[in-house]
Parts: C-alpha cells; sequence; structure tokens
C-alpha cells in the first residue's frame, strides 16, 4: 500500500509526531548533560569574577584552586548595605543569587570580598541589556569603595566585531583607577560614545560602531552602582 | 564504491565553490556575511559552523524526504536545522565549553541562514544522502571561502591586525598611516563583496564565451 504523504490525516500526524519525538530528543539531551554544563557554567562564572580582578586566562584546571586562594567570602546584602549573608563557604551564598536578579528593586545583592596582593577588594556583579540580548560584568571596587580596581564585561548575542569587543581587555581596562561617584556622590561612571570622552575621571571610551551596546553597558554601571550605594557608603566610613 | 565519486557527486561538491557560488551566484546568506567580517576570526568560526550544519542537515533531509508531507516541508525542514543547532550547542556546552560560548553569537545566525533552506529545499529534498552531504560540504565551504575573504581585507585594513596580531608596523603608523574606520563598518562588507562579485562574474563569463 502507497501512503497518500498529500493528505490531511497524514500531514497532521507526520507534524506531530515530529514535534513529539524533536521535543522528547531535546529534553533528553538536556537532561543528560545538565550536570556538566552547570559545572561548566559555575567554573566559568569564578573565571569571569576572577578575569575582574586583574587574573586573566586563569587555565580551567586552576580556577578552583585560585578562587580558593583570592575570594575571602560570597557575602549577600540587602537593599540597605546591611550584610545578610556572611558567605564563608565562598561560593555556596552570594554566589548561588542568579543573575537576572540584579536590578532595581532587588532585596539580596551578591558581592564577593577578595584579597589580592594582601588588599581587599569587593567585586559587584552587574546585570543588564545590550542590543540584542543581556550584557553583564563584574566591577572589582577598591578597598575604600570609591575607586575601581578592575572590571570584566560580557555579552550572550553582540555583535561580533563590534559589541562583543565590550568582552575585549583594551575596552575593560580602561576602567582602572576610574572613580564611581562624581562629587555630589550620584553614580558617574559611564561608557560615552566612542571618542567623546570629556571627563576621563568617570568616563571610558565606547567601542566604534556600537554605540547602543555601549549605552547598554552604561546603563547597566548606572543602575548597578545605584543598587551597590548603601553597602559602597557603609565601606566609606 | 564508485559511485561515491561519480562525476555527479564530485560537480555537487565543486560546483559551489565557484561556478554556483552561493553567495557569489545565488545572492545567499548576505546577511551573516555583513554581520560576522569585521574580523578574520568570527567569519572563519561562522563558516565552517555552516559547513558543519549544512553537511548534517542535509543528510538528515534526504534521509527521510520521501516521507515528507509536501506542503509543510519548509517547516519540517526548519525544525531539522533548529533541533539540530540546538543539540550540537548543548553537547559543545557540556564538553567544550569555551567553543560553545564563542559559538553562541552565532547560532541565531546559522538557524535563519538562507544558504541552508535554500540547500535542503533544491537539493537534499531531491538527492540522496551521500551527494547531499557532498552538496552541504561544498555550498558551506563556498560560503566560508568569501566569508574569510572579506574578513581578511576587513580587518587588515580596518584594525590593522589579522587574528588579533599585529600587522601593519607600528612605524607605519607613526609615519602617518591610519586604519580605515570605515572598514569596521557594516557597510563597508557590501562593497567589498561587491567588488569579488564583480571580478568573479568579469572571469566566469569570459571563461564561458
Amino acid at each position: 500500500m502507497k501512503l497518500n504523504t498529500n493528505s490531511n490525516l497524514y500531514t497532521v500526524v507526520y507534524a506531530a509526531v515530529t514535534v513529539v519525538v524533536v521535543a522528547f530528543l531535546l529534553a533528553f539531551v538536556s537532561t543528560a548533560l545538565k550536570e556538566r554544563s552547570d559545572a561548566n557554567v559555575a567554573n566559568d562564572t569564578k573565571k569571569q569574577i576572577l578575569a575582574s580582578l586583574g587574573l586573566r586566562s586563569v587555565a580551567d584546571a586552576d580556577v578552583q584552586k585560585t578562587w580558593e586562594e583570592t575570594i575571602v567570602a560570597d557575602l549577600v546584602v540587602g537593599a540597605d548595605g546591611e550584610v545578610i549573608q556572611q558567605g564563608k563557604a565562598k561560593d555556596q551564598d552570594g554566589f548561588l543569587i542568579d543573575r537576572s536578579t540584579i536590578k532595581p528593586g532587588a532585596t539580596q545583592l551578591p558581592v564577593f570580598v577578595a584579597t589580592v596582593d594582601g588588599e581587599t577588594k569587593y567585586v559587584l556583579p552587574l546585570n543588564g541589556k545590550g542590543l540584542w540580548g543581556p550584557v553583564w560584568g563584574y566591577l572589582a571596587v577598591n578597598a575604600d569603595g570609591k575607586t575601581v580596581y578592575g572590571a570584566y564585561f560580557n555579552h550572550d548575542s553582540e555583535t561580533a566585531g563590534l559589541g562583543a569587543e565590550i568582552k575585549a581587555e583594551y575596552f575593560q581596562e580602561q576602567f582602572k583607577g576610574k572613580t564611581l561617584e562624581d562629587a555630589e556622590g550620584n553614580p558617574a561612571l559611564t561608557v560615552v560614545k566612542n571618542g567623546k570622552v570629556e571627563n576621563p575621571d568617570t568616563q571610558a571610551d565606547g567601542i566604534s560602531g556600537a554605540t547602543l551596546t555601549g549605552n547598554g553597558v552604561a546603563a547597566m554601571l548606572a543602575e548597578g552602582l545605584k543598587l551597590y550605594q548603601p553597602y559602597l557608603h557603609k565601606l566609606n566610613k | 564504491m564508485a559511485a561515491l565519486f561519480s562525476k555527479e557527486s564530485r560537480q555537487a561538491f565543486t560546483e559551489p565553490l565557484s561556478l554556483n557560488n552561493p553567495v557569489l551566484v545565488q545572492v545567499l546568506g548576505i546577511c551573516s556575511a555583513l554581520a560576522v567580517t569585521a574580523k578574520l576570526e568570527p567569519a572563519i568560526v561562522m563558516g565552517l559552523s555552516v559547513t558543519v550544519i549544512t553537511a548534517f542537515s542535509n543528510v538528515i533531509v534526504s534521509l527521510i524526504r520521501k516521507t515528507i508531507p509536501n506542503r509543510i516541508r519548509i517547516i519540517i525542514q526548519l525544525v531539522v536545522v533548529a533541533a539540530l543547532v540546538t543539540i550540537v550547542s548543548m553537547v559543545l556546552k557540556a564538553f567544550a565549553y569555551d567553543v560553545s560560548v564563542q559559538l553562541s553569537v552565532y547560532i541565531g545566525l546559522i538557524i535563519t541562514n538562507c544558504i541552508l533552506m535554500g540547500r535542503l529545499e533544491a537539493f537534499a529534498m531531491t538527492n540522496g544522502p551521500w551527494q547531499s552531504f557532498l552538496d552541504g560540504i561544498g555550498n558551506g565551504l563556498g560560503y566560508a571561502w568569501i566569508l574569510v575573504a572579506v574578513g581578511f581585507v576587513r580587518e587588515l585594513l580596518g584594525s590593522g591586525t589579522l587574528l588579533g596580531f599585529q600587522i601593519i608596523p607600528k612605524a607605519a603608523y607613526n609615519a602617518g598611516y591610519v586604519n580605515n574606520g570605515m572598514m569596521t563598518m557594516p557597510a563597508m562588507s557590501m562593497i567589498i563583496l561587491g567588488c569579488i562579485i564583480w571580478a568573479h562574474r568579469a572571469y566566469t563569463t569570459k571563461n564561458t564565451k
């Protein structure tokens, strides 16, 4: 018997079977590999946080060791800047907070306390929107809570060669030593259009052809600094 | 075994490299050529990914071609491509995390690449798996070399580097040489692509006359 592949019934059944098979396949692969990929993601997050502290290109195998040596605690702080959880285990409190919850109105903010060359640094995770998808970053702040020690930015789907350059070291390095706030105490650290830097103390030079991604990073910095301001001001005292 | 490398098979592989190049002659896949060619490295990565995905989705669609209902064939092709790309990215995420991070940007671009759909519809639906595989590889490489050529020119003139290594010497900059900022703009890839098509047309029409 020859099947009539143009009949309505065949078409509907074929579509239904395809969807079920593909859905099952995707779900199966995803669950089977979840543990491995989660471990990879956690390892990569640690790598990114270490990169903000100037420890770039740590080999995958050494990430855990470097993390134990450098990071003192993964705190959770409240919106008022009070420490809620001490994070003694280094990756069980603040580290487990999902990056996407760091936005205005957040009540639990992760802060990573680190020691680099005997000095205390604070790493603030940031979260924002680029041109095509999420952008995020880690801003390492000096012990006084006023100046930048280092920065790391990353993205999900910014244009390769343009917006994706926020991931490049040369872009991130220019944040070193910049001031977080202006004289009035408002968050001022930002990214401006390529070649339009007027105040090098707080403005980083954007990437040519990637103004919108730059704007996304600028908005992320403004939003994040506002959220962490109570905590940073406590450090000042 | 002889059939594996028959004249038709060889043609399926070599034609898309030049005479029937998907970018130069059929003018497909232009949007991604524009997006990823500001630097050489993403151009190479994208070219290789498209080659692999075109080849394997060609094989899968070719295997099930006789069962696909005509009215929903495009949807089925799209499902095959999307599922394949997603599974590959999940496997990479578990076993080669760094590669998957690099590729994540391109996944959306790969699925929507017209070359894939074009080959599935025009070739895999009517040919056997082995020829479809060769056709996929051929078209993928035909697409890849254009991307690499455009990426080469744009990175060299736009940033003075190749694969991130400085090529234009410091002395040239001191003597007043400036990187061409236009080259980093997406529009320039269209102009370079136009020049390549021009040269290619001039060469092939002269040969066929």
